[in-house]
């Protein structure tokens, strides 16, 4: 009788331990997500405090580029805009704001004088600097992502995750050039 | 497979440190045999100086490394924006916090890391490699160093570093008995007896003598592998094999640095002073074997 206590004991002891500890395993990674989103969304924040800096330099020297510039601003503040929960649409449109800035870049080819101004070179830098932050924080989610979503999905985390209504993450879509870079995957 | 590999590599590096802290204990009972009429001082003395160096080490490894390298520490991103941006891009990334950034005034293009834990941990580059890698190459070289930091290796060097010094005090304390002589194997008349303390006394020789040599091979060999590894998961860092590829290629057709330190030369992503001598003593795969690798993934 008393050694069917003490199994009974431990049995409910080790359920308890699993219970606790994948609990807490989906919460980290959950959390993990969260953390790298709020890297890409400090980011995109920064971004958008660069760029009017940025036109304000280009602006004197390429006065031909109107129709660029002004696709950026009208970019820009539709981000600056957007409702902070809608995380696809953000990413959507700060990708084609990255592609319309990569024009922007290319236009010091054209420009000697703009190539060469100071103030242009360090905004760049800062501007490349945001952009491949935002990349990798970017992949960072999304490795995030694919760990917690396998957590919930695959028995018997499904089960708890069903108990405490945890929902599967979205990933973020790479833009399309950026898949061209071999990908590498070592599961 | 790469899981395999970091198992297998896990299971060398315990056999290897084994052996390096047997083989300092060794050296020291060679000395207590020869030259304090007791092996077990000697073995006790030798342990005692290792386990000391050790932690001294892995408590301050950043600083004594980087100045045996003669590497200035960099505080924020307005000296070298793009490293500094690099450094910070790869420690997100890899999910390890802001190492610190050191400068090597050195035209030849290498880098390294070292400390303890990512918690303890700095990269260093050359002011070469800055000046010939675009910032995608840079880029595969710091997240080689990242992973190097992620993986631990950092410790493991710092502590073969440390278990080398170890060997080389203990030869010197042996060099000076030898020299001036201590309370001297002659003069134990009663234990003198013939021919197994000839051969105990040649052996104790030979391993003072061979000690330094040896330890020198312990840490080229625990070195080697782990820089296939640190190429691999920096890969998985930037999934941008041609980044790494080109700086390596870039990094092997330089000429030999001029500022490391020799000591720490396994420390280094290519071997700094590009050595001529036999593969035994590589602290590095051959790029080519390197590249060849990263060009499958």
């Amino acid at each position: 009788m008393l050694w069917l206590i003490v199994i009974v004991i431990l049995l409910a002891v080790g359920a308890a331990g699993f219970y606790i500890s994948t609990y807490n395993g989906m919460v980290k990674s959950r959390n993990w997500t969260e953390e790298a989103w709020s890297q890409i969304d400090v980011q995109l924040k920064r971004r958008n405090d660069l760029i009017p800096n940025l036109l304000s330099t280009v602006k004197g020297y390429a006065k031909h580029e109107q129709e660029t510039l002004e696709k950026v601003i009208k970019m820009r503040n539709q981000l600056v805009e957007m409702p902070a929960d809608n995380r696809q649409e953000t990413m959507a449109v700060s990708n084609q704001l990255t592609d319309s800035l990569k024009s922007i870049f290319a236009l010091s080819e054209s420009y000697p004088d703009l190539k060469a101004n100071a103030e242009f070179g360090k905004l760049m830098e800062e501007l490349t600097n945001t952009e491949n932050k935002i990349a990798y924080a970017r992949q960072l989610f999304n490795s995030s992502a694919t760990r917690f979503n396998n957590k919930i999905e695959t028995f018997p985390g499904n089960v708890l995750a069903g108990a405490h209504n945890f929902q599967k993450v979205a990933y973020l879509e790479t833009p399309t050039e950026e898949k061209a870079v071999p990908k590498v995957s070592f599961d | 497979m790469l899981y395999e590999q970091i198992a297998q590599n896990k299971r060398k590096t315990v056999y290897v440190l084994i052996g390096f802290f047997a083989l300092v204990l060794a050296i020291g009972g060679a000395i207590g045999y020869l030259f304090m009429n007791n092996m077990l001082t000697g073995v006790t003395l030798a342990a005692v100086l290792a386990i000391v160096y050790i932690l001294i080490m892995i408590s301050n490894s950043t600083n004594v490394v980087m100045q045996m390298n003669h590497a200035v520490e960099i505080k924020d991103a307005n000296q070298y924006p793009d490293l500094w941006h690099i450094v910070e891009d790869m420690a997100m990334v890899g999910q390890i916090p802001m190492p610190r950034v050191f400068i090597v005034e050195d035209d030849s293009p290498n880098a390294f890391a070292t400390g303890n834990d990512p918690q303890h941990a700095a990269v260093a580059v050359t002011s070469g490699i800055m000046q010939r890698l675009n910032r995608e190459e840079l880029e595969g070289v710091i997240a080689h160093e990242v992973s190097h930091i992620r993986n631990y290796d950092i410790r493991l060097s710092t502590i073969a570093l440390a278990l080398s010094a170890v060997i080389s005090i203990l030869v010197n304390i042996g060099n000076n008995f030898f020299w001036w002589g201590g309370a001297g194997r002659d003069r134990d008349d009663d234990r003198d007896n013939g021919g197994s303390n000839v051969i105990a006394m040649v052996f104790s020789i030979l391993l003072m003598i061979l000690g330094p040599l040896a330890a020198s091979l312990a840490q080229m060999a625990l070195s080697r592998n782990r820089e296939y590894l640190a190429d691999a998961s920096g890969v998985e860092l930037t999934r941008n094999p041609e980044g790494l590829i080109n700086a390596l290629l870039k990094i092997s057709e330089s000429e030999p640095m001029q500022a490391a330190d020799p000591s720490s030369s396994a420390l280094y992503i290519s071997d700094p002073f590009k050595g001529k001598a036999s593969h035994l003593f590589d602290s590095h795969p051959p790029i080519e074997d390197r590249v060849a690798k990263l060009r499958e993934m």
